[in-house]
């Protein structure tokens, strides 16, 4: 049934009785690099009078900052570096698939690290501003019979984040792989390929599945992250 | 023994199917958010930016359950946790 399986290991490391590396390992580091070389290009040999390029990565980080202000408060602008690392690792991790690779987000592994980081930061930031006794004492509320309840809703976060990226990214692959499957068995059956079986269906679907998902659930994925490490702090509403 | 994982199989691959009726919820529910969020836009243009903001938020967390039925489909039809359990 098509091609539709996790990750490869590509080799295994012989430590710790054989560490496993994974398609999405190597494609993650892929993007770090061409990331990383992307932005040393636009921001490198900077002017007074911005070019075409600076003037892109200028763009860029004012929505950003935007972004974050309007959503987590002036006072932590210091999360608008990792929400639009973020941001641009979610995009690039989806659309590799238009060149042919797997996606990187389709691997639960993945999506559930992000969520992980988040609900540390969560965590870190609820010790930091109720306290260590206040910490635990927010599970308590509003009344200590909730207190199953609450714990449930902190673990559920994390956990839905992650859960929701992979199944929507994973999803639109199941659903495009059996697509791709039911239509070479249409045109085998009929004997040639009929135009809109070969071209005009697959690339519909790969525009809403890879491109519309991809950018989506990115944009969830930050919006979500920001708007749950925002709740953990105090006064993220002032102007 | 081919028999028994036969049933199983078959018996796996509705189950997914009976999983994915999850998908029902989230459908009416985004629909019913999409609606609002376009009346609340005709009533006030301005706030367009916000409005669609925080109704893509509000989809996100109305689709988790159909996500979770997504999962258990996924599982039951790729991971096959049942297969293991009929030798012993």
């Amino acid at each position: 049934m098509g091609d539709i399986t996790g990750p490869k290991i590509a080799f295994t490391i012989p430590i710790f009785g054989g560490l496993n590396v994974t398609e999405s390992t190597i494609i993650g580091w892929m993007i770090i690099v061409a990331v990383t070389i992307l932005v040393l290009w636009m921001t490198h040999d900077m002017k007074k009078i911005p070019t075409k390029k600076q003037l892109i990565a200028e763009i860029i980080v004012t929505t950003v900052n935007n972004l974050v202000k309007s959503t987590m408060g002036k006072k932590h602008l210091n999360y608008a570096p990792y929400i639009a690392a973020l941001f641009t690792m979610s995009i690039c991790g989806s659309l590799v698939s238009l060149l042919g690779l797997r996606s990187m987000t389709a691997d639960i592994n993945v999506t559930m690290s992000w969520a992980l980081i988040t609900f540390l930061m969560i965590t870190y930031n609820k010790f930091k501003y109720n306290g260590f006794l206040g910490y635990f004492k927010g599970y308590t509320e509003p009344i200590a019979l909730m207190t199953p309840l609450n714990i449930i809703s902190e673990i559920a976060t994390p956990l839905s984040m992650g859960f929701r990226h992979f199944g929507n990214i994973a999803g639109g692959m199941v659903i495009t792989s059996l697509l791709y499957y039911a239509l070479g068995s249409i045109s085998k059956a009929i004997g040639i390929g009929i135009p809109i079986t070969t071209v005009g269906i697959p690339a519909v679907l790969s525009v809403y599945f890879d491109l519309f998902s991809g950018f989506m659930q990115a944009f969830i994925f930050i919006m979500l992250t920001m708007a749950n490490v925002g709740n953990a702090m105090p006064d993220t509403k002032d102007e | 023994m081919e028999l028994e994982r036969a049933i199983v199989l078959g018996a796996s691959a509705i189950g997914a199917g009976l999983a994915m009726i999850a998908g029902i919820g989230p459908g009416i529910g985004e629909g019913y958010a999409v609606g609002k969020a376009c009346e609340a836009i005709g009533r006030q243009p301005e706030s367009q930016g916000d409005v669609t903001r925080t109704m893509f938020i509000g989809c996100a967390i109305a689709e988790s359950t159909g996500i979770y039925g997504f999962v258990v489909a996924l599982i039951l039809l790729f991971g096959n946790p049942f297969i293991g359990k009929i030798s012993g």
